[in-house]
């Protein structure tokens, strides 16, 4: 996995509240084994329309967000269905920070596995890193995961909270297996020994 | 003493492996499902680090969300990329030696009608899969829930999930259900009034007299989405109910086994004072049939009601609603029950089970499905399939002018030929009524089987109790 630690580039406004995994990366392209070269199907039924034509208006079809690296969206972003799909489209696009009031639950974890920091910040604070994005490739934000910061383009700066674990992972760029296996691997045997005695049935 | 401790508390005391300083824990998985999506990529990661299914047999497989539902299918799947993953499927199953029911298997069909089925679902269970409608298997007191493809690849190499606790969430159900109100009507409304995101951080235990005098197949209705409402799983204390359906299984326990599991099941209920962070009361008497009208979940309605005003929302739902009234195709003011439809969809883990195809066949007694209508059943899975034929209603259903199909997640999410076209408008016994999640474009309207059945009968959303 990729490690984070700042990054600096132009983000893309979607006010839209509820996004779901299905607007993220439609069902069709699940189908694939790889996890690689999704970015080109990223929210694709919003993106594009049926002829594969761009579809103007969409944000990341927009010049000035093209090269987005940033999302900052409404609330409740990645609903739905537990797709690893949805991180994958979004880093294969580029995107490697999505800023909202508030995730799902699988969605959020999700984004852990694979070098992605969802930041969830108060109302207000959403509400003008959002106006700030609107201005495009004019306004780059910068967010600094080791200072726990997202700077906007006018150099306000907004604080944000983050598990020390899954930071320290993101850093690092950590592979979650191999530190169970190295870390817990004794502790997961005696803790089969044990419920083998006390339940058996399992 | 110990302090009073929830049901989720308690499964999750029992299953903690190892805790790290900073509260992180491994949470030790008793069973892991697996289908043909989310797995391909979690088994390729495993081959290049030449790591092995540390517990293979806690892990069972099944093809579901792009298999076919039309018999050709025995004669090979026609999509390459569907066919390419079921192979893969077939092929990690052999090779990391799994247990797989595959294509021409009866016991084949949604996963999460699979696992109940077959006695690897128990109460006091940890259950993943890499599916959102794992939160089917809480239905049974089990700790069940959605994961994505890297933590799939996690449970098969350790056993074990990074977690961190989860909040505790109360929802509690009392007195009776009028005549005409079923668990799907339940779920819909807790999340028409939670929100798809009022569960987000926790496990919702699902109580009271109206969630206790549900089947098990209507609590398995509940839980399934406990994860619409944003909570990853939803739980029901087991009791005796639970246990006459687990008894006798192929995978239950046996001999003295059982009663071992009976008296550790019989301590999983939530204790006397024990805390739950957020707690939600309904009362069952005053739910009524409901329906969707947008495309959240959330966008939940009396059937008598009428297509709300985008302008009577607050913040960003109000934009969200004037989005779903454009492509739902909808104006505000327009009765419900006025909606026509083109499709009638019966099926999927929210409600292809034996008792949705009786209540079906209970409102189609009589009657026709509408002319010019599509409307497709599709069985959970072989086993409910071939129980609806033994108990004739798949002969009733099809001379009433059904499609009567073989298992699979079909039109619940469209990955596999059963789709809607652009504009089609579905009545969906399914779980989520998201842009394009039937098919580009498709719109779809959330109810239960009956409401289903109803509105195959009209050719429009309509009120059951009607035909009652």
């Amino acid at each position: 996995m990729e490690k984070f630690t700042k990054l600096t580039g132009v983000a893309a406004p979607m006010p839209l509240v509820n996004i779901d995994t299905d607007m993220i990366i439609p069902k069709q392209f699940l189908k694939t084994i790889k996890r690689t070269g999704l970015g080109a199907n990223l929210f694709d039924e919003m993106r594009f329309d049926r002829d594969g034509q761009e579809i103007e208006d969409f944000v990341l079809n927009r010049p000035a967000f093209r090269e987005a690296r940033i999302l900052v969206a409404g609330d409740n972003f990645g609903c739905g269905s537990s797709r690893e799909h949805a991180p994958w489209a979004l880093l294969d696009f580029g995107i490697r920070c999505v800023i909202s009031t508030s995730f799902a639950d699988i969605f959020y974890n999700n984004c852990f596995k694979n070098g992605i920091l969802p930041i969830k910040l108060p109302k207000e604070q959403v509400d003008a890193l959002m106006m700030d994005a609107e201005r495009g490739s004019n306004a780059r934000m910068t967010v600094d995961l080791e200072e726990q910061t997202v700077t906007g383009s006018d150099g306000e700066v907004y604080g944000f909270e983050i598990d020390p674990f899954r930071k320290h992972c993101l850093l690092n760029g950590l592979d979650d297996i191999g530190l169970t296996t190295e870390a817990a691997a004794t502790s997961i045997d005696a803790y089969e020994a044990r419920t083998a005695e006390q339940r058996p049935w399992l | 003493m110990t302090a009073p401790r929830t049901l989720y508390d308690k499964i999750w005391d029992d299953h903690v492996a190892h805790e790290a300083e900073d509260g992180t824990c491994r949470l030790y998985i008793d069973r892991h499902l697996v289908h043909e999506v989310t797995s391909p990529q979690a088994f390729e990661g495993l081959r290049i680090a030449g790591r092995k299914v540390r517990a293979p047999e806690k892990t069972v497989a099944v093809p579901d969300h792009n298999v076919p539902t039309d018999p050709t299918r025995l004669e090979g799947i026609k999509d390459e990329q569907s066919r390419i993953q079921v192979e893969a499927l077939r092929r990690n199953a052999k090779d990391f030696g799994i247990e797989l029911y595959d294509i021409d298997d009866d016991r084949q069909g949604i996963v999460h009608i699979v696992g109940p089925e077959q006695g690897w679902t128990q109460p006091g269970m940890t259950i993943v899969c890499g599916d959102s409608h794992t939160a089917t298997h809480g239905a049974f007191g089990a700790l069940a829930h959605g994961i994505g493809t890297s933590e799939v690849e996690h449970v098969l190499a350790t056993q074990t999930l990074i977690q961190k606790k989860s909040k505790n969430m109360l929802v509690e159900v009392d007195g009776e259900l009028a005549p005409g109100v079923t668990a799907k009507d339940i779920t819909l409304s807790i999340i028409g009034r939670t929100g798809t995101a009022g569960g987000t951080g926790h496990v919702i235990e699902y109580a009271g007299s109206a969630i206790r005098n549900l089947t098990m197949e209507g609590r398995m209705t509940v839980c399934n989405m406990a994860i619409e409402g944003g909570a990853r799983a939803g739980l029901v204390a087991p009791d005796e109910k639970t246990i006459e359906y687990v008894k006798g299984r192929p995978n239950a326990p046996k001999g003295g086994q059982w009663e071992l599991a009976v008296t550790y099941w019989n301590t999983l209920q939530s204790d006397d004072g024990a805390h739950h962070d957020q707690v939600v009361r309904m009362d069952a008497a005053e739910i009524p049939p409901v329906v969707t009208w947008g495309t959240s979940p959330e966008d939940v309605l009396p059937i008598t009601g009428a297509v709300p005003d985008p302008d009577s929302f607050e913040g960003g739902k109000i934009e969200a609603a004037r989005r779903s009234l454009d492509y739902m195709g909808l104006t505000p003011g327009q009765k419900l029950n006025e909606i026509e439809i083109d499709t009638v969809f019966i099926g999927s883990c929210t409600n292809g089970r034996i008792e949705d195809l009786r209540e079906v066949a209970k409102i189609m007694e009589g009657r026709r499905v509408r002319d010019g209508l599509r409307a497709m059943i599709v069985p959970g899975s072989g086993l409910v399939r071939l129980q609806a034929e033994e108990e004739g209603i798949a002969q009733r259903l099809q001379e009433a002018g059904f499609e009567w199909r073989m298992a699979g997640c079909s039109m619940c999410l469209g990955m596999n030929p059963d789709q809607l076209g652009p504009g089609e408008r579905c009545a969906s016994t399914s779980n989520r009524n998201f842009e394009g999640r039937q098919g580009y474009k498709g719109r779809t309207h959330l109810m239960s089987p009956a409401m289903a059945a109803a509105a195959a009968v009209t050719g429009r959303l309509t009120d059951v109790r009607d035909l009652m």
